[in-house]
């Protein structure tokens, strides 16, 4: 795949005003700002952006750095937020319970989807995830405990760990925060270890990774299975959050929503799906007195991305940092 | 649930004797009423700007003041996405102050925000959304559902059309949750009242193309075809099925049909079909008066006549807000507690609000007229009975909802 992000990948040497500090300086701001923003907005709104943006930069692991289209991204998030609604509706598991339990399920489903669907590759793969994603949202609208279009309605938040109680916004937000943190973490540190390298010489060239002796199909698996899984999580995340799972998460608007994030943003950069994230669900939520016309608003800002710039925000962003004349 | 139902007796107990020392106690100041509802989408005729300015036209005609505080009106589109009704309705509660949020055309949407309102102990009325569910197993205390329901469109027509010759049923249904439980009911009382189904078919949503379904229909030899559908899907079976020839043979019953439906469809297709519906503008003087007042509004681009939903909600507000002035307060527990013990005497109904929050009221069974017959504009149905609220909807003692459960 010919994408703007090989570029930086071959110039990775070359930062521009971009330095090992600063970066560090950077992260850490980030992070205080994560902490600090809850008291200025509003911070269910900021749990549904931590969520997506977790959905987003997991998408991104698979899309930026390995190269591979998933069209049917949705079925994962989905499917771990009804399974999450259901074992504490019905089951009565506490959350942190809860989150594992979808989690789980979503990563056992990357398993298979994956499996499958790494045997070809470009369209084929896309369609292939695209066909599972159908099937899994025909499920969704026809198993009994989904409850179809009304959706899994009043799951409780419970007490994590049997000690914070979950009710409060705030402490919620920093439950979620800590979650998006970690799986933040676990995305970065996959993309800077040498699986990380692989992966992206597998999105390169993928003969020539082949023929250097990478078993290339066991590495795409474990990209998917890994961002399979932390879609889950943010899936069951965010049902904790809005105490719902519904139809919405699993239908392919969502697939593809989550492209338009990581394109938006930046794709193969490490910040740039969450800012896509940001971007997209405060115009589906802010704009929402404008109807469907959102969809127009939200196709046109595509547009004008891709034609203006190729890289993204993050990724212009990036782009200018490195080559800045100091 | 039994706390929030022995919450509900004592401020019952309270607040019933007049004249409460509560003092006039209006939070923050305003009244502010949320209407959440379809602005764009399938039910944007039904509802949508319609319900807005119904809204509106309450407030207007309440005086524009409630205990000499402010009420005012503000409106979101819920994109028949949960996700979004819940986060805009959570917004609300906590960042602007709305003591109601109404309307909510669309089961999930409804289904979504009514947990997130009795967590905040704000009030719920609907007036769009079908589900039996909402007064039944899933009801709150602080939630009343207005207008219609499942069980009272499935008893309502069911009922009547087996009554009056159509002993034969075949359903075309959507192949959903709302689309299957409506079948189910409509099932139940077509053979209670001594009908027979002949067989059911189910179609996906959002089908353009209903010849194999209607074709099925045709062959059972059944008198009368239930359409346990909605929105665009029924009004493409009623296109189809006078395409097909199948309406002079057979009767259509349509199980969910609004008004704008049928301005939509137009008479020469939808003629003779039966429906149920809480209100018909040409049925009184009363109903007449304010639906040509409605109608005339300069609001109202479409000058389409008010639907059931955007009537009920008309009266739904103007009873909440005679609600708040009566309890000296905008208190949701005392608000709630004095809507359920006073009657509803109006132009759209009159009726009691349950403990479960249903509205039980007169409902009408109507069938499409002629073109022929029609003779002014939207003159479109003939009452063919009045079911009695008792008839029209599910008792207090058979509901799911634990807030029903006397103790």
């Amino acid at each position: 795949m010919s994408v703007p992000g090989i570029q930086e990948s071959r110039t990775a040497w070359r930062l521009g005003i971009i330095t090992p500090g600063r970066k560090r300086a950077f992260f850490i701001a980030m992070g205080l700002l994560g902490l600090a923003l809850p008291l200025a907005v509003y911070p269910v709104f900021l749990m549904n952006v931590l969520c997506m943006a977790l959905f987003a930069s997991a998408f991104n692991l698979l899309l930026g750095y390995t190269g591979l289209l998933s069209f049917g991204h949705a079925a994962f998030l989905g499917s771990a937020g009804y399974v999450t609604g259901h074992v504490l509706k019905a089951w009565g598991w506490p959350p942190e319970a809860g989150l594992l339990a979808g989690t789980l399920v979503a990563t056992l489903l990357g398993l298979v989807i994956g499996g499958l669907a790494i045997r070809r590759s470009g369209i084929y793969f896309a369609m292939i995830t695209l066909g599972f994603a159908q099937m899994l949202y025909f499920l969704a609208v026809q198993l009994p405990f989904t409850g179809g279009e009304d959706g899994l309605q009043g799951i409780p938040r419970g007490t994590l760990f049997g000690l914070v109680p979950l009710d409060r916004p705030l402490t919620l937000y920093y439950v979620v925060y800590a979650i998006f943190l970690l799986g933040f973490f676990v995305i970065y540190r996959t993309i800077h270890s040498p699986f990380g390298h692989v992966l992206r010489s597998i999105r390169e060239n993928e003969p020539r990774a082949l023929s250097l002796g990478y078993d290339v199909d066991r590495y795409k698996l474990v990209a998917f299975v890994i961002s399979a899984g932390l879609s889950g999580l943010a899936g069951s995340t965010k049902a904790l959050v809005l105490q719902f799972a519904t139809l919405t998460d699993s239908h392919w608007h969502k697939s593809g929503e989550v492209v338009l994030m990581t394109l938006l943003g930046g794709m193969g950069t490490v910040m740039g799906p969450s800012v896509g994230a940001l971007v997209v669900v405060t115009m589906d939520n802010y704009l929402s007195g404008v109807g469907d016309w959102v969809t127009v608003i939200i196709g046109s800002v595509f547009v004008v991305g891709v034609l203006a710039f190729r890289r993204g925000f993050v990724g212009e962003a990036l782009h200018l940092a490195r080559n800045f004349p100091f | 649930m039994r706390s929030f139902a022995s919450l509900l007796m004592a401020t019952m107990l309270l607040t019933l004797p007049a004249a409460a020392p509560a003092a006039d106690k209006v939070s923050d100041g305003v009244v502010r009423i949320g209407v959440l509802t379809d602005m764009t989408g399938f039910y944007s005729d039904l509802a949508g700007p319609g319900s807005v300015l119904a809204v509106q036209m309450a407030v207007a005609d309440f005086g524009g003041t409630v205990l000499g505080k402010k009420i005012e009106v503000v409106s979101a589109d819920h994109q028949n996405k949960a996700d979004i009704a819940s986060n805009t309705a959570r917004k609300w509660f906590d960042e602007n102050q709305v003591d109601v949020v109404v309307d909510m055309v669309n089961s999930g949407t409804a289904l979504a925000v009514m947990p997130v309102a009795a967590e905040k102990k704000r009030i719920t009325l609907l007036s769009g959304p079908a589900t039996t569910a909402i007064t039944g197993e899933k009801c709150t205390a602080y939630n009343v559902h207005y207008t219609y329901n499942n069980w009272s469109l499935a008893n309502g027509t069911g009922r009547e059309v087996v009554k009056n010759g159509g002993k034969s049923w075949f359903f075309i249904t959507a192949d959903y949750v709302f689309g299957k439980s409506l079948e189910a009911d409509t099932a139940k009382v077509v053979e209670a009242s001594g009908g027979k189904v002949l067989g059911a078919v189910r179609h996906p949503q959002s089908s353009s193309d209903f010849s194999s379904y209607l074709l099925q229909a045709q062959a059972s030899g059944a008198q009368v075809v239930g359409m346990a559908n909605a929105g665009a899907d029924t009004i493409n079976t009623i296109k189809q099925a006078a395409e097909f020839g199948l309406t002079p043979k057979q009767t259509l019953a349509g199980l969910l049909v609004f008004i704008s439906d049928i301005h939509s469809l137009g008479l020469g297709i939808a003629k003779n079909m039966y429906l149920t519906t809480a209100f018909y503008w040409d049925r009184t003087d009363a109903t007449r008066t304010w639906s040509k007042k409605f109608q005339g509004h300069p609001d109202n681009k479409k000058k389409a006549m008010p639907t059931m939903v955007q009537a009920g909600l008309y009266s739904a507000v103007t009873h909440y807000l005679k609600a708040i002035k009566a309890a000296g307060t905008d208190d949701a527990d005392a608000v709630i507690a004095r809507m359920k013990a006073t009657p509803v005497d109006d132009f759209f109904a009159k009726g009691t609000i349950g403990p479960d929050g249903l509205f039980r009221h007169d409902m009408y069974l109507v069938q499409v007229k002629t073109p022929e017959a029609s003779k002014y504009p939207w003159d479109y149905y003939t009452i063919v009975k009045t079911i009695p609220a008792a008839e029209a909807f599910p008792s207090v003692e058979a509901q799911a909802c634990p807030l029903a459960v006397k103790k």
